[in-house]
């Protein structure tokens, strides 16, 4: 079938088309060799043809831009197309953004991680579009019998100035599609630019404002079971016995029954309770009862924990070059920084309606990964791939924890058993106490300062669990991964390892069975802190200004550049008053700065005024979508910093919902200021650089003001 | 079961529910109106609010035995074409990210503003403190408050 499929002429796919809704869609593979664009119907016959497709025209001019990225918050949905169109020569308003499905082959891979929609992908999309641009341009050359150079395009038609001809694309669409791509396209120039760069609105907030867009809980579909699931406050080990006497008495309860849930290499066990109803099933589900063997996992708490990391980062042998060299010194600094465990707490809790069907597979959830859920599924499920079908739905927040495949593997077992679609919905608290956490992280830091006050020697031990446990065949059991801060440690500006002359990183796993996982910035959220405050802790020693001090070290231009404008858009230089801090951080391709200046209230209590953020993540497309990205970023760092954490007591979660684990609420948020670079350099990532400076510049400032150093995260400002 | 009649967004609906359920999943699941959202189900978060007699209430902490004939107004009811005010100045300042929490944060503040058409920075502090945005659009929403209340006078006069 597949072979007959693929031997069609583009004219064969135009007649299966048929004409009045003809389409034509222009697709790379993702290999960057084969620029093979092929024509087809989306709607009719897109899912034989394996081919990446972002952009299709019909004849009628209707022009549909793929997203192939989730939209979480993060804007994929606005950026992706406005690239596209860009290039397109297509205005905003005339087109229709959809949501792509899970497809590796068409689209490349689609996880979503490491704030890449737009670094990663701008190149093969400005291609795609230009190409795109440069067919309908042949086409109607061809058509009018004049020269490809004498046409251009604009806002979705073909001009011809000297004979004064014009045609929309939709009335090229059929010759464009006979045309061989060209290979060789030029892309437009930035200066040229109208649809990137600019802060147009979001095509997806009209949607979120009246209650239509849908998210993955409001999927509905015909003879819809809910399932709730019990799984084991301890993490890991098995069912030992349940009794669900009680439950099924409750009326709309159908199934209770036995449920695994795979987070990449481990196997968790649950009780599911299903019902015709989300309320039903969580009442069921409060009469269950549950024995759980823990056999071979520590019930371990987070003082434990805590004293196991400070003992962790005594281990490593010291380094003789380092040790050398601080000798040397004029000065030395020796501290230490903590910092917790954190829960992603997405505004959306988990979810994901599955129906297992007819060796077929159909999935609708808020999802980071699409196509990790369709291999997921099909290799668990022992169903075709290209049978594995992942509908995307908006996502209410994803922050790194929607990136695991364990919820929809619940539901796809689930329907599996009750031969029906199944939504498992995860509460508040089971998305709260289950995990997986961002681990906490301990640091002990080590600097000496030569005669002039610059920065000779640097080291940073850190403790923390292996972020990448859960991708271990056997987690837990994995021998002392220390996979982190090798040479190198996340977060911190890379001029500093060409400006200081003797640094050394090392880290010791910490082994407890706690499930982890990426949390927005990853490592940079910890190691940011603990670098920055330890940066700023030596400028002091040296009896520097913090900023000149970071100025000093950091030689290349760009990072002149950026504390140029930080000082200028902040007025650090003419500020008046204590209570300025100041951090640089980089990670996924990007510089972020933050100042935060704090003071004392008419209580004496300390209180944030206000955050000023330079964010430099090179060529960008929507700096609106950036504010709000470094907004959100700021806004998170600070719940981290003095808000909240994540204890373990006996083996188990202690902060099960908001009331316990606390938010910054509209009273905690300070003005915040967000100023973008402007410059030439590569794109960087947005969603998750914007976070990491925030909490060492409160501390910093807050040094600034009152002489007092916190180098533990979270800490009660009313307390300082 | 027992049989509820409701006023929802000015149409009577019967349903049948237990008496404890929650006003939340009697709108969703049983009424099919999603767009009011459940967050934490202990009235932490505000993502389920609702009016409930003009007044915001948490959705999730209300048991449909006590909404009785008082009228409930959800996001859908709020307008069928983004006109009202608040939702005009949600989409001036770009305010959603996520968007999840959006629904509860509209309907507080559309009931705010109908009290309080001329809020100071710490009128809107304190209306909005009961929710909770994980993507941090506070400042947004702050500044779409006070462009609603521009808009809604705009409306007034007109």
């Amino acid at each position: 079938m597949k072979d007959q499929q693929d031997s069609l002429s583009r004219r064969d796919f135009i007649r299966l088309s048929g004409i009045s809704t003809l389409s034509l869609t222009l697709g790379y593979y993702t290999s960057a060799c084969d620029q093979t664009v092929k024509v087809l119907n989306t709607q009719t016959i897109s899912s034989v043809i394996e081919l990446v497709a972002w952009i299709s025209i019909d004849t009628n001019g209707d022009i549909k831009l793929m997203n192939h990225r989730s939209e979480m918050g993060q804007g994929t949905q606005q950026t992706i197309p406005q690239i596209l169109a860009e290039e397109l020569e297509v205005s905003m308003d005339q087109i229709t953004v959809v949501s792509a499905s899970a497809n590796p082959k068409k689209y490349g891979p689609q996880p979503q991680e490491g704030s890449f929609s737009v670094r990663g992908w701008c190149q093969q999309l400005l291609k795609m579009g230009a190409t795109a641009r440069q067919m309908l341009i042949m086409a109607a050359a061809k058509q009018w019998n004049v020269p490809v150079t004498e046409c251009s395009a604009k806002n979705g038609q073909v001009f011809h100035q000297p004979t004064n001809q014009k045609a929309g694309y939709g009335s090229l669409v059929e010759e464009a599609a006979k045309i061989k791509p060209p290979s060789n396209v030029t892309l437009k120039e930035r200066k040229d630019y109208t649809i990137i760069g600019k802060p147009l609105p979001r095509n997806d907030i009209p949607s979120k404002v009246n209650g239509t867009a849908v998210f993955g809980l409001d999927k509905k579909l015909p003879g819809l079971l809910y399932a709730v699931v019990e799984r084991n406050p301890r993490f890991r080990g098995k069912v030992k016995s349940f009794d669900d006497t009680e439950t099924r008495k409750i009326i709309g309860v159908k199934h209770v029954c036995k449920v695994q849930r795979a987070v990449f290499g481990s196997l968790y066990e649950g009780i599911a309770v299903v019902a015709n109803s989300i309320w039903a099933a969580m009442q069921g589900r409060k009469v269950l009862r549950v024995e759980w063997d823990d056999t071979g996992f520590d019930h371990v708490s987070t003082t434990q924990m805590d004293e196991q990391m400070r003992h962790n980062l005594k281990k490593p042998a010291p380094s003789s070059q380092f040790e050398k060299a601080v000798k040397q010194a004029s000065d030395t600094l020796s501290v230490e920084y903590e910092t917790p465990y954190q829960a992603h707490s997405c505004m959306e809790p988990l979810n994901c309606t599955v129906h297992v069907h007819d060796n077929r597979i159909d999935v609708w959830g808020p999802l980071q990964e699409a196509n990790w859920t369709q291999a997921d599924l099909s290799q668990r499920m022992n169903i075709p791939i290209e049978n594995v079908t992942v509908h995307m739905t908006f996502l209410g927040g994803g922050f790194g924890r929607k990136a695991f495949t364990d919820y929809p593997h619940e539901a796809a077992l689930l329907s599996k058993e009750l031969n029906a679609p199944v939504q498992v919905v995860w509460t508040r608290e089971d998305d709260m106490i289950a995990g997986p956490f961002r681990p906490g992280a301990f640091f002990s830091c080590r600097g000496g300062l030569d005669k002039k006050g610059k920065i000779m020697a640097f080291q940073t031990i850190t403790s923390t669990q292996w972020i990448g446990q859960e991708w271990s065949a056997t987690p837990y059991a994995d021998p002392e991964p220390a996979e982190y801060n090798k040479g190198r440690i996340e977060g911190l500006l890379h001029p500093y390892y060409k400006s200081i002359p003797h640094y050394s990183f090392a880290g010791v796993g910490n082994r407890v069975p706690m499930p982890v996982m990426w949390w927005r910035s990853v490592d940079a959220s910890t190691n940011g802190f603990a670098c920055e405050s330890f940066i700023d802790e030596l400028a002091y020693k040296a009896k520097q200004d913090p900023m000149d001090f970071r100025r000093s070290h950091l030689q290349e231009t760009r990072y002149q550049n950026f504390i140029d404008k930080l000082e200028a858009v902040s007025g650090w230089k003419s500020r008046t008053t204590k209570g300025w801090g100041v951090a640089i951080t980089q990670c996924f391709g990007s510089i972020a700065g933050h100042i935060v200046i704090v003071s004392r209230n008419a209580d004496k209590k300390l209180q944030i005024d206000k955050v000023i953020a330079l964010m430099d993540c090179g060529w960008y497309v929507n700096p609106d979508i950036i504010k709000a990205q470094v907004e959100g970023g700021i806004v998170m760092g600070l719940g981290a910093a003095i808000f909240h954490a994540i204890h373990f007591q006996d083996g188990m979660t202690v902060e099960k919902n908001f009331d316990t684990y606390l938010m910054p609420r509209m009273l905690d948020i300070p003005e915040i200021d967000v100023h973008i670079m402007e410059n030439n350099e590569k794109p960087g990532g947005v969603g998750e650089p914007g976070l990491p400076p925030f909490a060492p510049a409160l501390c910093n400032a807050i040094f600034d003001l009152t002489g007092k150093r916190i180098r533990k995260l979270p800490f009660a400002l009313d307390e300082i | 079961m027992p049989s509820y009649t409701l006023l929802i967004n000015h149409k009577r609906c019967t349903v049948e529910a237990e008496e404890a359920m929650p006003l939340l999943w009697v709108i969703r699941d049983l009424i099919g109106l999603t767009g009011t959202k459940f967050g934490c189900g202990i009235a932490q978060c505000g993502a389920c609010t609702v009016h409930l007699n003009g007044t915001p209430v948490r959705s999730c902490s209300i048991p449909i035995s006590s909404v009785a004939d008082q009228p409930v107004t959800t996001i859908e009811g709020l307008s069928s074409d983004n006109s009202h005010p608040v939702q005009q100045a949600w989409i001036a300042e770009q305010v959603p990210q996520c968007g999840y929490c959006q629904s509860g944060q509209i309907m507080t503040a559309a009931a705010f503003l109908k009290k309080n058409p001329n809020p100071t920075d710490q009128d809107i502090n304190l209306a909005m403190q009961g929710h909770i945005c994980r993507c941090g659009t506070y400042t947004r929403i702050r500044k779409a408050i006070k462009t609603a209340a521009t808009l809604s006078k705009k409306q007034t006069t007109e």
